[in-house]
């Protein structure tokens, strides 16, 4: 057994690695504990100043001692539970990062219950065991290892026995029920609106899950959260050795640990008497007690005790050695020599959470510290939380929350609990609230240890004229570290109070924020990673495409083929042949992901005619009309085609990322401005496959497929359908193009899809495309992508598209904003094309264009943007579409790309640089 | 995460819903007859209170209806929702 153990600590013993030293502790420590009890003072430097730190508290409120564990960075030493070849690294505040995948599994889980109890304190387990009698179905969650909330660092007995033992027993009774559910080593960590509370549990290394999120919706909460002892800012109050009061209770009482040998305390009330006598007990000396009150409150047991004396400086570079002790109102100081310097300024209750539901604090001058007063949401504060510090108090206040959180959800209490008997407690004299002890200089009285502020730095704050304790928390940094202020937020506020001399009622808080203790990314991530983090939509060809060794591209939740590249060919050669043969023979593209929705009922063709800005209700049954819809501000929302399948019935087709946007926008519209229009949308996108066939071959490949169909122009013009056999199966022919080239797309069931892919591909003939060919083809030719051409900001007309916009229909959405003065500002950036001076010159997309040939002065007037940018083969040149300020007015002119010192001369063209007669289409 | 009372299916979580602004902004009878200024009232002012605010909800992972419902913008305290039209 190691040397600052207790005699008589029995465990099992662990070992662990820290900064490359092996050591040895036992079963039950945290990490902080086994440091302890190998005489390991100093974890980390501090971050800013390089100070040594130690360890300070014994639980989450830790602000020193940081860690290292593996991968994970950023852990307090005093939360890490030992474990067999735990291998840690202090910190120097920030960690490090590892590039590699965490492995471990992380969970989540949706819970609801009638009454959530946070903490299973002594308050905590009354209120859980008051409100499961009752019938309601309760969640007690507590994030320590072991049961009892400072039980066990008190060594408290309840109802006769030791008061672990009696809140693991407590614990154990209520896990045994039917409807109760006790998470343990679970910190609830955020309140949110409506009672949602979410936590993270805490299942170890070898669990099914690491980490578990738990989201729990309670019709009731009772906090029952306890209580942070106070530190106190004076002269070295850093050094290691430097410890909580409390905390050191707690390694003597919990973990059979000996902080040091020699002890100091200095107290401003009676909480250290009690960490004196149990740590005295314990085999720790103390020198003497420090009380800054007039008149100490009970007896030292026999310990010197200095009334109305205060700590004016500590000794030790590397930790505590001395410990010069003056008396508060001046006067020649004396120094004691000690290993340990323990501090208590009181107890502030823990009201995080209650604070993050939305309640109101107020400052109670009783005990010094704010306290829960007036609730938002459906909740209780029992015990420490809100002020009672003795353990009779807390079982009954808690108990009595419990009653009434049960009740509130609607069940009765019968019967009376009976609060177990605790140890009688000497009345506490009042406390003194000391939060600072005056000096000279104040750069090393430290207000936040992690971000090394002192008073000194809070004080440079308030000189520089800020009042807000929200200012001076981002001026200073104070209380932004990983324990977001836990022990340093409310002393920030003390010392702004002291320097401006207002009260701290009068400055409150700053905001306290979820989470409560650091949460990790991969925790909230859970499951949603890797292939679940989004879903992955795939056509019904997509195995083909992947035996075809087609790249990817994410559009939406789709995956669409990018391009088919063959042996040797880089993604630029393949685009160029792909290119070629649909301009020359004939290509092939899956369009299944291009959205559908059906529209049907008798005002289909009205309700079209409202929300296209194109006249829909004139086209022919077996007719097809390409369509513009803008929202009311006339900005182009989406496009498509729209097939007339009945005189009541269309077939409207949407881009691939939009289709559900559109689904909604024709929803909204129609249930809340047009419910009286009679018609039903249905999204019919994932019915469909869809072969695209384009180039001037089509036309033969189609008859070969489909011998039934009259494929001539005649018989099929641009811009119609026909429902056919290809390729044996049923299909819906529709001869449009987004290429340019005599096209047609061939709609399928999707369970044919591969069957007439397959026959497509068996004619030997036609060579597969992907999206980056067909970008390339439809740009030559003009036609815009909506929301790459577009964002948001640009009209019909912008684009040059005035013909798709209806004059005739007296109203439509968008139609009013066209007759607003900004649409038709001669200003306006306009869809054009832009061919570079260096035809090998590929523009990046999002280049900026400005007017001359040599940067002017900043700030540069843009003129646009470079949208989208190909090389083109059949213009033999790279090529862009840019949106660009009177662009229409600019044909001819020369504009400059400025791109890393360069300005890089282009032509302004129109948008369609390819076929614009459009004779190619009509093959 | 908003506990959001939809009419058709009840109590849910706020994931479940998209947002759709300030209600009772009616589409204007006749945009043609209205002035530049009130088209653009129309088209992007929109109340901003400390308190009661009636807005639109659309159940988009439930039964996709829309509904108006009041929320008080200080408590996020919602009153129930009603059906839209």
């Amino acid at each position: 057994m190691t040397s600052r153990r207790m005699t008589g600590w029995q465990g099992e013993t662990v070992r662990f690695r820290f900064d490359g030293r092996d050591y040895e502790g036992v079963r039950g420590d945290t990490l902080a504990s086994a440091l302890l009890a190998n005489g390991v003072r100093t974890v980390a430097a501090s971050p800013a100043l390089g100070r040594p730190r130690g360890i300070y508290a014994a639980w989450t409120e830790e602000p020193n001692a940081l860690v290292q564990v593996a991968a994970e960075p950023m852990l307090q030493a005093t939360t890490v539970e030992l474990r067999d070849g735990l291998d840690a690294h202090g910190l120097s505040g920030r960690g490090r990062l590892t590039d590699e995948t965490d492995t471990a599994r992380y969970d989540a889980v949706h819970a609801h219950c009638d009454v959530l109890v946070v903490g299973a304190g002594p308050a905590g387990l009354a209120a859980a065991t008051v409100a499961a009698e009752t019938g309601a179905r309760v969640i007690i969650a507590d994030d320590r290892p072991i049961a009892g909330g400072s039980l066990p660092d008190t060594a408290e007995t309840v109802g006769g026995v030791a008061g672990a033992e009696w809140a693991a027993a407590t614990l154990d009774a209520l896990d045994g029920r039917p409807d109760i559910r006790v998470l343990r080593r679970t910190s609830v960590f955020g309140y949110y609106d409506d009672n949602y509370l979410v936590a993270v549990e805490r299942r170890g290394e070898h669990a099914h899950s690491r980490e578990r999120v738990w989201r729990i919706r309670a019709r009731r909460v009772v906090l029952a959260t306890g209580a942070h002892e106070r530190p106190i800012a004076f002269a070295g109050n850093d050094r290691p050795g430097v410890m909580l009061a409390g905390s050191a209770r707690a390694y003597a009482n919990r973990h059979g640990v000996l902080p040091g040998d020699r002890a100091v305390v200095f107290t401003t009330n009676d909480s250290a008497y009690a960490a004196a006598r149990d740590l005295a007990a314990a085999g720790v000396e103390i020198a003497a007690i420090v009380d800054t009150r007039a008149t100490p409150s009970r007896g030292g047991d026999g310990v010197e005790i200095l009334t109305g004396h205060v700590v004016t400086a500590v000794g030790g570079d590397d930790g505590v050695s001395s410990v010069t002790v003056s008396p508060s109102d001046g006067g020649a100081g004396r120094e004691i020599e000690a290993d340990l310097l323990l501090v208590s300024g009181g107890w502030s209750p823990l009201v995080h959470l209650f604070s993050q539901s939305g309640g109101d604090l107020r400052h109670d001058d009783g005990i010094g510290s704010f306290v829960p007063a007036s609730a938002r949401q459906a909740v209780e504060v029992a015990g420490a939380a809100r002020g009672v510090f003795t353990l009779a108090g807390c079982l009954e206040d808690g108990a009595a929350a419990g009653a009434r959180a049960a009740e509130a959800a609607g069940f009765r209490v019968e019967g009376t609990f009976e609060v177990p008997r605790t140890p009688d407690e000497d009345p506490a004299a009042p406390a003194e609230h000391l939060w600072l002890v005056p000096g000279a200089d104040y750069s090393t009285h430290f207000v936040d240890l992690q971000r090394d502020v002192t008073v000194a730095d809070v004080m440079r704050a308030t000189g520089a004229g800020l009042r807000s304790v929200e200012h001076v928390k981002r001026y200073t940094t104070a209380g932004t570290a990983h324990d977001q202020g836990k022990l340093s937020g409310v002393l920030t506020s003390a010392v702004v109070g002291h320097a401006l001399g207002l009260p701290l009622g009068d400055l409150g808080t700053t905001t306290f924020r979820a989470p409560y203790v650091p949460v990790g990314f991969a925790t909230l991530a859970g499951r949603h990673r890797g292939a679940l983090h989004d879903p992955v939509r795939t056509t019904s060809l997509h195995e083909w495409h992947v035996a075809y060794g087609a790249p990817f591209e994410n559009v939406g939740q789709w995956k669409r083929p990018w391009y088919y590249p063959r042996a040797g060919e880089d993604m630029e050669t393949a685009v160029l042949r792909e290119c070629g043969a649909v301009r020359e023979s004939v290509g092939a593209m899956d369009a299944s992901t291009l959205g559908k929705i059906d529209v049907q009922g008798p005002d289909a063709a009205e309700f079209l005619d409202r929300i296209y800005t194109n006249m829909m209700s004139t086209l022919k049954v077996g007719a097809i009309r390409y369509g513009v819809m803008c929202r009311p501000d006339g900005m182009v929302f989406d496009d498509g085609t729209v097939i007339r399948l009945a005189d009541d019935r269309f077939l409207v087709t949407t881009t691939t990322g939009n289709a559900a946007a559109v689904l909604d926008w024709m929803e909204e519209w129609l249930q809340t401005e047009w419910p009286g229009l009679r018609v039903y949308c249905t999204s019919v996108t994932e019915h469909w496959a869809t072969v695209a066939l384009a180039g001037p071959g089509s036309r033969d490949v189609l008859a070969g497929l489909a011998p039934g169909l009259a494929v001539d122009a005649a018989s099929f013009p641009f811009m119609t359908w026909r429902d056919t056999e290809v390729a044996g199966l049923a299909a819906r022919v529709c001869r449009i193009s987004f290429s340019g080239e005599l096209a047609y797309e061939i709609n399928v069931n999707a369970w044919d899809g591969l069957a007439l892919w397959e026959a497509v591909m068996g004619t030997g003939v036609v060579t597969p495309y992907g999206t980056e060919t067909m970008h390339v083809l439809r740009a030559e030719k003009g036609y815009p992508i909506v929301g790459q051409d577009t964002d948001g900001t640009v009209t019909p007309a912008d684009l040059g598209m005035d013909w798709v916009v209806s004059k005739k229909k007296p109203d439509f959405i968008g139609k009013r904003s066209f007759a607003r003065a900004d649409t038709s500002r001669p200003d306006r950036k306009h869809l054009v094309g832009l061919l570079p001076a260096d035809p090998g010159r590929l523009l990046p997309e999002g280049a900026h264009l400005v007017e001359t040939s040599t940067l002017p002065e900043p700030p540069v007037p843009t003129l646009g943007h470079v949208t989208s940018s190909y090389r083109s083969a059949v213009l033999g040149s790279t090529f862009a579409l840019a949106l660009v300020s009177g662009g229409r007015d600019r044909m001819g002119e020369v504009l400059y790309v400025p791109l890393g010192g360069e300005q890089v001369p282009v032509t302004v063209t129109s948008h369609i640089l390819y076929d614009p007669e459009g004779a190619r289409r009509d093959g | 995460m908003l506990l959001i009372p939809c009419p058709w299916c009840g109590p849910r979580d706020e994931a479940e819903f998209h947002y759709g602004g300030q209600a009772h902004v009616a589409y204007p009878e006749n945009p043609a007859a209205l002035s530049d200024e009130e088209w653009a009232r129309y088209l992007f002012f929109r109340d901003n209170p400390k308190g009661r605010f009636a807005e639109r909800w659309n159940h988009t992972a439930g039964c996709r209806r829309w509904f108006n419902a009041v929320r008080n913008t200080a408590t996020n305290e919602i009153e129930a929702g009603e059906v839209t039209a």
